[in-house]
């Protein structure tokens, strides 16, 4: 690849969508879809050349507009926001794919496309911001956006779930940019790396560490402040669900990681970490056993996703008891892999559930007997994606676990684990629950030979797909985690 | 020399706002009090913004958190905007203006 084109790469992955998104709403149906589909082939194209760059010349940065920080706004792409990127083009194309049946060229459905690339290309505008003041721009935007898709679906149920979305989403954006302006007034800068050059002295500056970390917590929808997310994830419409789930929730962490561990969160506001840790251990015991408790199959996939959050949180005891840069880096190189590998599955997951929902016409898991032998593709996506959530080898979610498992031995912070490996048996228990009833035999023939319009199609294999992915990364995850490490180093302070 | 400087005063304000627009958030049940709520949150952040601007010393305030305001005022004016609209879509799908009313079961 040329230096030029490298160097315009992080540009190229934000403009693709961001200009796409504005040509979709100009159109009808038919060409957003085709604006939608095209957009997604070329930013993969982008995002994977980005990914290939960093890892072969470190971390790149642009200038937007020729002014560098302090002054201008710098976009900056490490091993980590590459990740990122090319993981939302992976599950982004799946998504576009599958609404590209879903929605088909229903006039209905038209709004879709234009707010999932504005969607798409904020998230991506969030991963490769490095000032916390853009940062909240891009939160915004991810939110309004989100919100918006979560009301497409317009039923009750979908519109107050939007509403209660909204409000605690909007409520956590300003939150967050309370603490950017005490954040600000006590260091005087916005740039990250700048403000990792400091120490967080002042009592406003901890004060504000400490109020964007709450803002930030009610966005990613960590116990006890998740209350908005099962009905928004489980009420939208199933290519939503999957986005809302695999990649929204993970771009509001993604600041919380960066904030924790560049401004020294643990330092700055003693116990915080800890306290972190331990609402994510608790995240794992009530989602899983909210999960196991639902009666419908998409809040069933909305809890597990409460408590898959919940791993995410456990790597800030580790990284603050790590007396070693390379074991706090390990720990936040666990956490990314996590949000990885948990986007693959939880979005082959949803999407499974929405072909199930769209063929059977309901989620009631108690009706769903003999649906392996119905739907087969679609069990088997479900079945799969379950493994990686067990984290049963040789899956993502196994090699997150088991990062996790190495690094709090390694800190002597062993206890930490206990909670990873309970987990595991926690899921096991609602994912048995749903693949246990796919493979009873159904009581009655009744509505096997009504005319299945997702029997084929991107509908039937996408979620598939997905589901191999997520155990297809456990399989190759050194190359993930070699461009993860460096960047989790150099955000340690390594 | 007064106890409060301007610059506390405007923050202790705005750090006021903010807690009675978080405390309406959370204990006013109308969706449209709801949406007021936010705007009110947003306007003590603003406020101690504001207020920050005044830090350094000298005539000249810091343009830089006058441009995050502006910034957050038109991201504040599109967001109460669709809020409203979502408000009113519910209002006319159910004729509900609190979430409870709107048969959402809570959590």
């Amino acid at each position: 690849m040329s230096e030029a084109f490298v160097s315009q790469l992080p540009a190229l992955t934000i403009a693709t969508l961001l200009l796409a998104a504005p040509s979709a709403f100009l159109v009808n149906a038919r060409g957003a879809r085709a604006i939608s589909l095209v957009a997604a082939g070329v930013e993969t194209v982008f995002a994977f050349a980005l990914a290939v760059s960093v890892a072969q010349g470190g971390a790149l940065s642009y200038d937007v507009g020729g002014w560098g920080a302090p002054v201008g706004i710098e976009l900056s792409v490490d091993g980590l926001s590459a990740v990122m990127i090319a993981l939302a083009a992976v599950v982004g194309t799946a998504v576009t794919v599958y609404a590209a049946q879903y929605c088909g060229r229903d006039e209905r459905y038209r709004h879709f496309w234009p707010l999932w690339l504005f969607l798409w290309g904020s998230l991506v505008a969030l991963f490769s911001s490095n000032d916390i003041f853009n940062l909240y721009v891009c939160l915004e935007l991810v939110s309004v956006s989100a919100v918006a898709l979560v009301a497409l679906a317009a039923s009750r149920p979908a519109l107050t779930a939007a509403m209660r979305y909204m409000l605690a989403a909007i409520a956590g954006s300003l939150l967050y940019l309370f603490g950017v302006a005490l954040l600000y007034g006590g260091a005087g800068v916005l740039d990250l790396g700048e403000l990792s050059r400091m120490a967080l002295e002042s009592p406003a500056a901890r004060v504000g560490l400490g109020l964007a970390v709450v803002g930030l917590i009610v966005k990613t929808a960590l116990v006890p402040l998740h209350f908005w997310l099962p009905p928004a994830h489980a009420n939208s419409i199933s290519p939503v669900s999957a986005v809302m789930s695999a990649l929204v929730i993970k771009g509001s962490f993604f600041i919380l990681l960066r904030l924790m561990t560049l401004l020294e969160g643990g330092q700055a506001v003693p116990g915080l970490p800890v306290l972190l840790g331990v609402l994510g251990a608790a995240a794992i015991v009530w989602g899983s056993v909210q999960a196991f408790v639902q009666s419908r199959l998409k809040m069933l996939v909305a809890y597990s996703t409460v408590a898959q959050i919940g791993y995410l949180f456990i790597a800030f005891p580790l990284v603050d008891a790590a007396t070693v840069p390379a074991d706090a880096a390990a720990a936040v190189s666990a956490t990314s892999f996590h949000a990885l590998a948990h986007a693959l599955a939880k979005g082959a997951m949803f999407l499974a559930a929405g072909t199930i929902l769209s063929g059977v016409g309901h989620d009631r898991i108690g009706e769903l007997t003999g649906l392996a032998r119905r739907m087969p593709s679609q069990a088997l996506a479900f079945g799969l994606a379950g493994v990686s959530m067990l984290g049963l080898p040789p899956s993502g979610g196994f090699v997150s676990k088991w990062l996790y498992v190495v690094t709090a031995i390694k800190v002597g912070a062993w206890w930490w684990a206990i909670p990873v490996i309970g987990g595991g048996l926690l899921a096991a228990g609602y994912i048995f629950r749903a693949v246990a009833t796919f493979l009873k035999s159904a009581p009655s023939a009744a509505g096997d030979d009504a005319a299945d319009r997702t029997s084929a199609g991107a509908m039937s294999w996408i979620p598939l797909v997905l589901a191999m992915l997520s155990l297809a990364v456990g399989l190759f995850a050194q190359p993930v985690l070699d461009l993860l490490a460096p960047a989790a180093l150099a955000m340690v302070g390594g | 020399m007064p106890v409060l400087s301007q610059t506390d005063l405007y923050a202790a304000a705005g750090a006021l706002l903010f807690c009675v627009g978080l405390y309406g958030l959370v204990v006013r049940p109308h969706l449209l009090h709801k949406v007021l709520a936010l705007n009110i949150i947003s306007s003590g952040v603003f406020l101690v913004l504001v207020g920050i601007a005044r830090r350094v010393p000298g005539d000249v305030p810091d343009p830089v958190p006058h441009a995050m305001v502006l910034t957050g005022i038109v991201v504040t004016v599109s967001s109460t905007a669709f809020g409203l609209a979502l408000v009113k879509r519910i209002y006319t799908e159910t004729g509900a203006v609190t979430l409870s009313e709107a048969g959402d079961p809570g959590e």
